[in-house]
């Protein structure tokens, strides 16, 4: 039986709050990313789902692997939101995320995703790593 | 879960600083959901399954002792002493210690391999056994037997008996004929019954390689689960000097309490009257009874109904009332359907008044409105055999109105004890207008959820009467149902996603409103789905033009128009799956799949099916997906008519058409069916004059038949009459109903979809048939257009920031000459 207790930071860029250093990585141009909806960017042997939600004018990043079913998939579901909060559908079976904290937004699930900062600058978007970047293999396994 | 129900109804119905819960509990997690624990094997965890995390005990001041059991009751003192030294006084102590499993004392039960159904931990020990067991038996054919006979399938274990000691299978749920239907569908699932069969040694060395029965046949098995019924905890209460039956059970007065009359012991360890109550609503009720006499109101346990529902391995089986009433007492009605694998029995009152109780087995749906009828002792109908076989003749279906009939202190939901008037009230005065919102409100529906579907014709029925507004909105970002949108997109000529949600709706959209709403969009004007930014409002399928599959690769299916193909083609498929490394399989409607594709390679692998003259195939999509045919008169010495000419003639005229579902269709040169056209949206079978023209049949989990729109009609008259019933579907069907359950939902039925059909008594035919031929003479195929634009092409791959790289997570195994995506978790 796997437990779930990581401990997880805030870090969408509306709302965080870090002190420690921000790596940022290159992921792609912004035309190279569909309106509303979301790519895959590859971070060294991980994948992140990185997402351009045009209606609110914000780009959200998250791990690209779904918990439910262990499913590279998060970067090809649909984005929308619940009650004004963004979230993302998994394709596979319409597990539904936040896009700001990464928790699961459907009733009795508390599988949860993580959340990347994101910043824009020119034509370029950049993915936030906080701290020392050793937690490849949670995103990734 | 008796013992954190108790908790969970002190703490509402008494005050807080009053009282002081102290738990010990035997295993190591807090109460969890044992009625589904099967699901443990579906992939469910022990969270999953528990009823509340440990620190919702926490937040209420419950102190918790988990894998600590209680060793000694000093009664006198009226102090408990656990296993590990802790030491609590009490005034009042519950014993919920349930119940273990019963071992029938057969020679061999030690071995390696044979477990017993009970715990969490009993599931997790079968689950790493089970990896190199492949031929496996369970003890015990009733209620628990079989739940255990469903985890062995689930655990892969697919040779599998079950062996009841009795003459039928849930003894004491159902009779003997309800049996064998049962034990027949169980039959076709590969388990293998044997009833009638005692069994006299379990054989082997270490493990268990075999059992012996009475009768001296045998069997080879290497894993067994003995679930032959339960044991009741009373170990402690005998230790203390309480009253405990002969065969087991603390014995308890009416008001929950031992011979002593500080100590209660409720759920299955308890002895009311002779009776152990082996299910979870009487174990909630003396819970309930229990919080009652301490806060010193006057409520006693007066024996409860054991009417239940299950779903096991699939096969729905209910029992209600009285099932056994004998003939001397009673009329009984009896249904069977030995093919479809139903039976239905009821008991009536000789006087025909009353339904005193039943069985329900392969065929349940019922279930909530006989007991309902049983219970609360409704006059039945002139013919009570209507409330089983349905009311017969005019085809019509009965409406859902029937739960207005229902006294308001029925119950309708028995794990909580929830009657029609406080669901009523919940929608009345808590203004709750969803399922969600009533299952918060009164806890409803939370128990077994057997109840969800009257729950949710209660709430229905009462905001009807309350004079409000039904409507099936399609989600919190647009007020308005799909047929309203359809024509409010038409009429305000809107083309994208985005201008829809600015004109008609509010907020960002989501993945309930935007598959719908671009589906309208295509139906209504038939662009290209992947343009104006409606892309990434496609469901996922729709948005890659290609089928989602485990692991995340997608599946490949051409148009195979009719299921005619010219050997060439057939040559250029394979040659297109060996290069791609695809598997192969023919489908139900008569094309080629193609599986395992990467993203990255869809659009070249379309590139060469398209050089070779294919086209979408739409698979992927709420459109069209095939057009069935037999062989027909061109070969066929039985054909009447040309059947593949004709369905080609079909499939080309509504291929890439998007509706509010999937479309099937078939055509039959002849009334043998060949092509089983009566099971698709629309059937088409020819007669000695033309063609007969069904409408709204339905594989799938319900499945229907087609029910006849007009006979004998020649093929121009077809076509017109299927644009204008497909035209009238899409226009107004909810999204992802299919064509069978819109007509179910439609006042009048058949009768007037053939009147706006056929005899054009709404005066819209001719619009219908327009709006059709627009859709039509827009068709282009998608896979082509992608395949022809860079940009398009562009999205078609898994990096972003490295195009030319898949997804190297994704896995598969060999199978059969072939491969398999691997097994997600």
């Amino acid at each position: 039986m796997q437990s779930h207790l990581l401990i997880r930071i805030k870090t969408h860029f509306m709302n965080c709050n870090i002190t420690e250093s921000i790596t940022w990585f290159h992921a792609c141009k912004i035309n190279d990313v569909p309106e509303n909806g979301g790519v895959c960017v590859k971070y060294k042997e991980s994948q992140i789902a990185l997402f351009y939600f045009k209606r609110r004018d914000e780009w959200f990043a998250t791990q690209n692997l779904c918990p439910h079913r262990r499913q590279m998939a998060l970067s090809r579901g649909m984005i929308g939101s619940l009650n004004g909060e963004p979230k993302v559908a998994c394709p596979f079976h319409k597990k539904t995320f936040s896009l700001v904290d990464g928790r699961c937004m459907n009733e009795e699930d508390d599988c949860s995703i993580k959340t990347y900062l994101v910043k824009v600058e020119n034509d370029d978007v950049y993915i936030g790593f906080a701290g020392a970047d050793n937690d490849e293999e949670e995103i990734f396994a | 879960m008796v013992g954190y129900k108790f908790c969970e109804k002190l703490l509402t119905k008494a005050d807080q600083n009053e009282f002081e819960i102290i738990i010990f509990g035997e295993e190591i997690h807090p109460a969890y959901d044992r009625i589904h624990l099967s699901e443990f094997f579906s992939g469910k965890t022990a969270e999953d399954l528990s009823m509340a995390p440990k620190d919702w005990y926490q937040s209420n001041g419950i102190t918790l002792h988990l894998g600590d059991p209680v060793s000694n009751i000093d009664r006198e003192k009226k102090i408990v002493y656990s296993y590990k030294g802790i030491t609590e006084t009490y005034d009042y102590l519950i014993l919920a210690t349930g119940s273990s499993a019963f071992v029938p004392p057969i020679p061999g039960s030690d071995k390696k391999g044979v477990f017993i159904y009970r715990t969490i931990e009993d599931l997790e020990m079968m689950t790493s056994f089970a990896k190199n067991a492949k031929k496996g038996a369970i003890i015990g054919g009733g209620l628990l037997g079989l739940e255990a006979a469903k985890a062995m399938i689930d655990l892969g274990i697919t040779d599998t008996h079950v062996i009841e000691f009795s003459p039928r299978l849930m003894p004491r749920q159902i009779d003997s004929a309800g049996s064998e239907i049962l034990k027949s569908k169980l039959e076709t699932l590969g388990l293998k019954i044997l009833t009638n069969t005692n069994t006299s040694a379990i054989l082997g060395n270490n493990a268990i390689t075999g059992m012996l029965f009475a009768d001296n046949s045998s069997i080879e098995v290497d894993m067994l689960v003995i679930s032959a019924g339960i044991k009741p905890r009373d170990e402690i209460a005998k230790k203390s000097g309480l009253e405990v039956g002969p065969r087991g059970g603390i014995v308890v007065n009416d008001y929950m309490q031992t011979t002593d009359p500080n100590i209660f012991a409720i759920g299955e360890c308890a002895l009311h009257k002779g009776m152990i109550y082996g299910l979870v609503a009487p174990g909630y009720e003396m819970a309930d009874v229990v919080v009652n006499v301490l806060i010193a109101n006057d409520k006693t346990f007066s024996g409860y109904d054991m009417s239940t529902k299950l779903k096991l391995i699939g096969v729905d089986v209910a029992s209600f009332g009285d099932p056994f009433a004998s003939n001397s007492d009673c009329h009984t009605i009896v249904f069977e359907d030995k093919s479809k694998g139903i039976y239905k029995r009821i008991n009536v009152s000789k006087d025909g008044k009353h339904l005193l109780g039943g069985v329900l087995v392969g065929e349940a749906a019922s279930y909530n409105m006989l007991l309902q009828t049983c219970k609360n002792k409704m006059v039945l109908p002139p013919n009570p055999e209507d409330i089983i076989l349905g009311s017969r003749g005019d085809g019509k279906q009965g409406s859902a109105d029937s739960v207005s009939a229902l006294p308001d202190d029925a119950v309708i939901c028995s794990c909580e004890s929830v009657t029609k008037s406080q669901i009523c009230n919940a929608v009345s005065e808590g203004g709750c207008e969803s399922v969600n919102a009533i299952k918060k409100w009164t806890k409803a529906g939370t128990g077994c959820g057997g109840c969800i579907p009257m729950v949710k014709d209660l709430m229905l029925h009462t905001m009807k009467t309350n004079g409000k507004y039904v409507k099936n909105v399609l989600c919190e970002h647009f007020n308005y149902s799909r047929q309203e949108l359809y024509d409010l997109i038409k009429l305000k000529s809107l083309k994208s996603y985005d201008e829809v949600l600015d004109a008609l709706g509010e907020g960002d959209g989501c993945e309930l409103c935007k598959p719908p709403i671009v589906s309208i969009l295509a139906s209504l004007w038939n662009e290209m789905i992947l343009t104006k930014g409606n892309d990434t409002a496609q469901d996922s399928n729709d948005r890659y033009l290609a089928n989602i599959q485990k692991g995340g690769t997608y599946s490949v299916v051409p148009r195979i128009p009719g299921g005619e193909i010219t050997p060439e083609k057939l040559i250029v498929i394979g040659q297109v799956a060996q290069k791609y490394n695809l598997y192969t399989k023919i489908t139900g409607g008569q094309r080629i799949d193609m599986f395992g594709a990467h993203v990255s390679d869809l659009p070249e692998i379309w590139k060469e099916l398209i050089d070779a003259g294919f086209e979408s195939g739409h698979a992927y999509g709420k459109s069209l997906r095939t057009v069935k045919s037999c062989v027909g008169s061109t070969w066929c010495r039985f054909g009447l008519h040309d059947s593949v000419s004709f369905a080609i003639r079909i499939e080309e005229r509504y291929k890439g058409l998007r509706s509010p579902h999937k479309l099937k269709g078939g055509v039959s040169g002849c009334i043998r069916e060949c092509a089983e056209a009566k099971s698709k949206d629309f059937g088409i079978i020819a007669t000695e004059k033309g063609w007969n023209l069904f409408i709204c049949g339905n594989g799938g989990s319900k499945p229907q038949h087609a029910l006849l729109l007009a006979s004998d009609i020649d093929s121009e008259t077809c076509i017109k009459y299927l644009d204008r019933y497909l035209m009238f579907y899409i226009k107004t069907a909810d999204p992802l109903t299919r064509t069978a359950t819109w007509l179910n939902k439609m006042d009048g039925g058949i009768d007037y979809v053939r009147n706006v059909v056929v005899n054009d008594s709404l005066g819209i035919a001719h619009e219908l048939e327009s709006e059709m031929q627009l859709l039509i003479d827009n068709y282009k195929c998608e896979w082509k257009e992608v395949v022809d634009s860079p940009d398009l092409r562009k999205r078609f791959s898994h990096f972003v920031n490295a195009p030319e790289e898949k997804d190297p997570t994704i896995r598969f195994e060999p199978l059969r000459d072939q491969k398999k995506a691997t097994e997600w978790k």
